[in-house]
């Protein structure tokens, strides 16, 4: 059948499965958008701000697993577009951005509202298109998908001069696709495998490190098997929580700056390290130099690049990580081997000292609402079965120490880049997602004002996300950072103009509450809660000089933590 | 350590900036860096010459792996291999210097490619400490212009990149 440029694009992203497109439209675009306007298998949700679009693709895919796709138009459109390509890329999330472009005989002329789509997302994108054929559009989608979504997934930008979206053609999708410069390793080295469970059977001080990539692998099963068979404690990285519960006995909460004192004492002192979809971040590592002085280190990656990065490892796997743990774990069960016990038994005697500390304790009798005690209420509140996403900052710590996930997928945040106005975009793609589930957005009055217009979007769509704005009127972390190494001079992370948020809320069509006092905080989460089909904006006046605990400071080694 | 790699890549519009954003981007060297089709017009094969540490050099490895536009590549500086780099130096010369430079262009088995009545442009092929030497040689003549190819290389016998 001969079909226009603009309906190919729209028989490719349903050959793909995709429910929702997030977008704006503009000049460059407008064919595609009129092939939109004549269907209904594909739904545009209409965003107020190119940035919001990418972070609610983004959400929607890290809540789902599949990809997010996005539909933005030329030059600006695709200049907003980049923080949240970024975004996706740092945490490697599965995303398509479709950028307009101008018509092929305008390119490098300076036309209106052109921009180099493809040369500025180059270094922020797994890989990128200039679509310069009509026939090639079917092709360019399918590898565009099949790149995003294998080996260690990312953002896809396909960029699309307007003239060829115009322009018809016979169109078949192809069903399947080869690549001969892209071959991504699928299973784990076999002789590998074998000599990482002689090690980890030969460990006395084992210490599981997992990170995100356990979430995007769709490994959380075979974690979970793998550990419990071992009975060895866990740590995860902030990208990895939920791949195992945090209400198991065997988790040790989140490593890193601001993990707990037992996780990072245990991985300091650890003989046997195995770090499994975790990439030894700088935010993890703390001193390169001081890391893990005892360990030997088992590495499963996908992406053979993250193999001794930073880390110098003795066993590298790569490949990914279900199929590796379903092989380590079908060795375990067959191999007459067992975990030493004594030794395994003395090192969590020593790892239960280290959790008497405490760590995680702060003061629960305040007279002003102290914010970890706002996200231990939501939990409470919701069964610790929302999912949550956050925006950047003090908050977000409070919300990965303080709501213990338990699956997959239920924590949504960004780790890498680290972008505020993340939160609220990224929580409406997750609600899409699952319409019945209950979504909270862990936020502060900084990041929340960065992509505060979405408001409008979550309106429109009727989407009932609750707004957890933990308002301390100040930008924490910044004014963290400047308590700690700056002798306090809070230099521009002070707001004193900032907006009153519930009535904001209500301009908006949604309902907005004030909480001043500890003992309201229960109260307000449960009303916010009852309201299901309503947006909920809760503006918590928390502790304005409240700090992240424990601290790694930069440049220590992750046993010389600052507990409170 | 100075590392040869070579590289197959798709011959297509922005490979070449894919690989030489990358070295930008993670602060990697590059000394050299040459790159055309091979006999498949749809493949460039690209000679990149760095220094670094062997474990730097193992990331930059990896890294231009990781592109989705590299099919293949090789370390030449792990195995055997030969090199060469071309030279295009036009001198100023006049008088008894015409017969000096003659000679040189002899010495290192080079050609005189295009002469005026007061200069000469010489062309040299060799491995990089050659074409340094041809460049030493001519210290007392006046260089008016230099060009470099930059290293090519290739895996010797069965070594290689296919």
């Amino acid at each position: 059948m001969e079909l226009t440029g603009a309906e190919i694009i729209i028989e490719c992203l349903k050959a793909e499965g995709v429910d929702y497109v997030f977008g704006y439209p503009g000049g460059a675009v407008l064919h595609i958008y009129d092939a939109f306007y004549k269907q209904d298998d594909v739904q545009h949700i209409l965003v107020r701000h190119e940035q919001g679009a990418t972070h609610a693709a983004d959400g929607y895919a890290r809540a789902t697993g599949k990809p997010g796709v996005v539909l933005v138009t030329s030059g600006p459109g695709a200049t907003n577009a980049v923080t949240g390509i970024a975004t996706a890329y740092m945490d490697s999330i599965p995303m398509i951005v479709i950028t307009g472009q101008v018509p092929k005989h305008l390119i490098g002329n300076d036309a209106f509202q052109e921009v180099d789509a493809v040369g500025i997302t180059r270094p922020i994108v797994k890989h990128n298109f200039l679509i310069k054929d009509v026939r090639d559009i079917a092709t360019t989608f399918k590898k565009a998908f099949y790149v995003a979504t294998t080996g260690r997934p990312g953002p896809v930008v396909i960029d699309i001069p307007k003239d060829i979206t115009a322009e018809r053609v016979e169109f078949e999708y192809p069903s399947i696709i080869e690549m001969r410069s892209y071959n991504p390793t699928f299973k784990g080295h076999t002789g590998q495998i074998k000599r990482a469970v002689d090690l980890i059977l030969s460990a006395e001080r084992p210490m599981l490190y997992t990170g995100g990539g356990v979430i995007l692998g769709d490994a959380a099963e075979q974690l979970r098997t793998l550990t419990r068979k071992l009975g060895y404690p866990i740590t995860q990285t902030l990208m990895g929580l939920g791949a195992f519960p945090a209400s198991d006995p065997l988790s040790l909460g989140m490593l890193g700056m601001h993990g707990t004192y037992e996780a990072n004492m245990g991985m300091h002192h650890s003989d046997v390290l195995i770090a499994i979809g975790a990439r030894f971040d700088d935010r993890v590592t703390g001193s390169l130099e001081k890391f893990c002085p005892y360990a030997k280190i088992i590495h499963i990656d996908v992406d053979p690049s993250s193999i001794s990065k930073n880390v110098k490892v003795d066993i590298p796997i790569v490949g990914q990580v279900a199929p590796i743990l379903d092989a380590i774990n079908n060795l375990l069960d067959s191999t007459a081997k067992q975990p030493n016990k004594t030794a395994i038994k003395n090192w969590w005697q020593q790892i239960n000292e280290w959790r008497a500390k405490d760590c995680l304790n702060y003061d629960r009798n305040s007279d002003i609402i102290k914010p970890q005690f706002v996200v231990e209420e939501l939990f409470k509140a919701t069964n610790g079965e929302a999912i949550i996403t956050s925006d950047v900052g003090q908050h977000q710590m409070f919300a990965a120490q303080y709501y213990g996930f338990d699956r997959p997928r239920q924590w949504i945040n960004s780790g890498g880049l680290g972008t505020m106005g993340f939160g609220l975009p990224a929580a409406m793609g997750a609600q899409l997602a699952y319409p019945n589930e209950m979504v909270a957005c862990i936020t502060g009055e900084s990041s929340i004002q960065m992509c505060i217009q979405e408001l409008s979007t979550c309106r429109q769509y009727g989407l009932p996300l609750k707004i957890i704005n933990l308002n301390n009127g100040y930008m924490g972390m910044v004014r963290q950072w400047q308590e700690f190494f700056y002798e306090k001079r809070y230099a521009m992370s002070y707001f004193d103009a900032l907006p009153d948020f519930v009535v904001l809320a209500e301009s908006y069509g949604h309902a907005g509450i004030k909480v001043e006092k500890p003992e309201d905080v229960r109260p307000a989460l449960d009303e916010a809660f009852k309201q299901k089909d309503r947006l909920v904006f809760l503006d918590f006046i928390v502790d304005p000089e409240e700090n992240v605990y424990p601290m790694i400071p930069a440049g220590a080694g992750l046993n010389e933590m600052i507990l409170v | 350590m100075r590392h040869i790699i070579s590289i197959l890549l798709e011959n297509e519009s922005g490979a070449l900036s894919r690989v030489a954003g990358l070295f930008s981007a993670r602060a990697y060297n590059i000394e050299s860096l040459t790159v055309a089709p091979t006999d498949d017009p749809s493949l460039s094969r690209m000679t990149l010459v760095t220094t670094g540490s062997d474990e730097i050099v193992e990331q930059v490895c990896k890294q231009l792996n990781k592109l989705i536009d590299v099919v293949k590549l090789v370390d030449l500086t792990r195995d055997l291999h030969v090199e060469r780099e071309l030279i295009l130096v036009k001198v100023r010369a006049e008088n008894e210097q015409r017969d000096e430079i003659m000679r040189l262009a002899e010495i290192f088995n080079g050609h005189i490619i295009d002469l005026t009545d007061r200069t000469y442009t010489l062309e040299v092929t060799g491995d990089s400490a050659k074409i340094d030497a041809v460049l030493k040689a001519l210290e007392n003549i006046p260089i008016l212009e230099v060009v470099r190819s930059g290293q090519l290389g290739m895996g010797r016998g069965a070594m290689g990149i296919v």
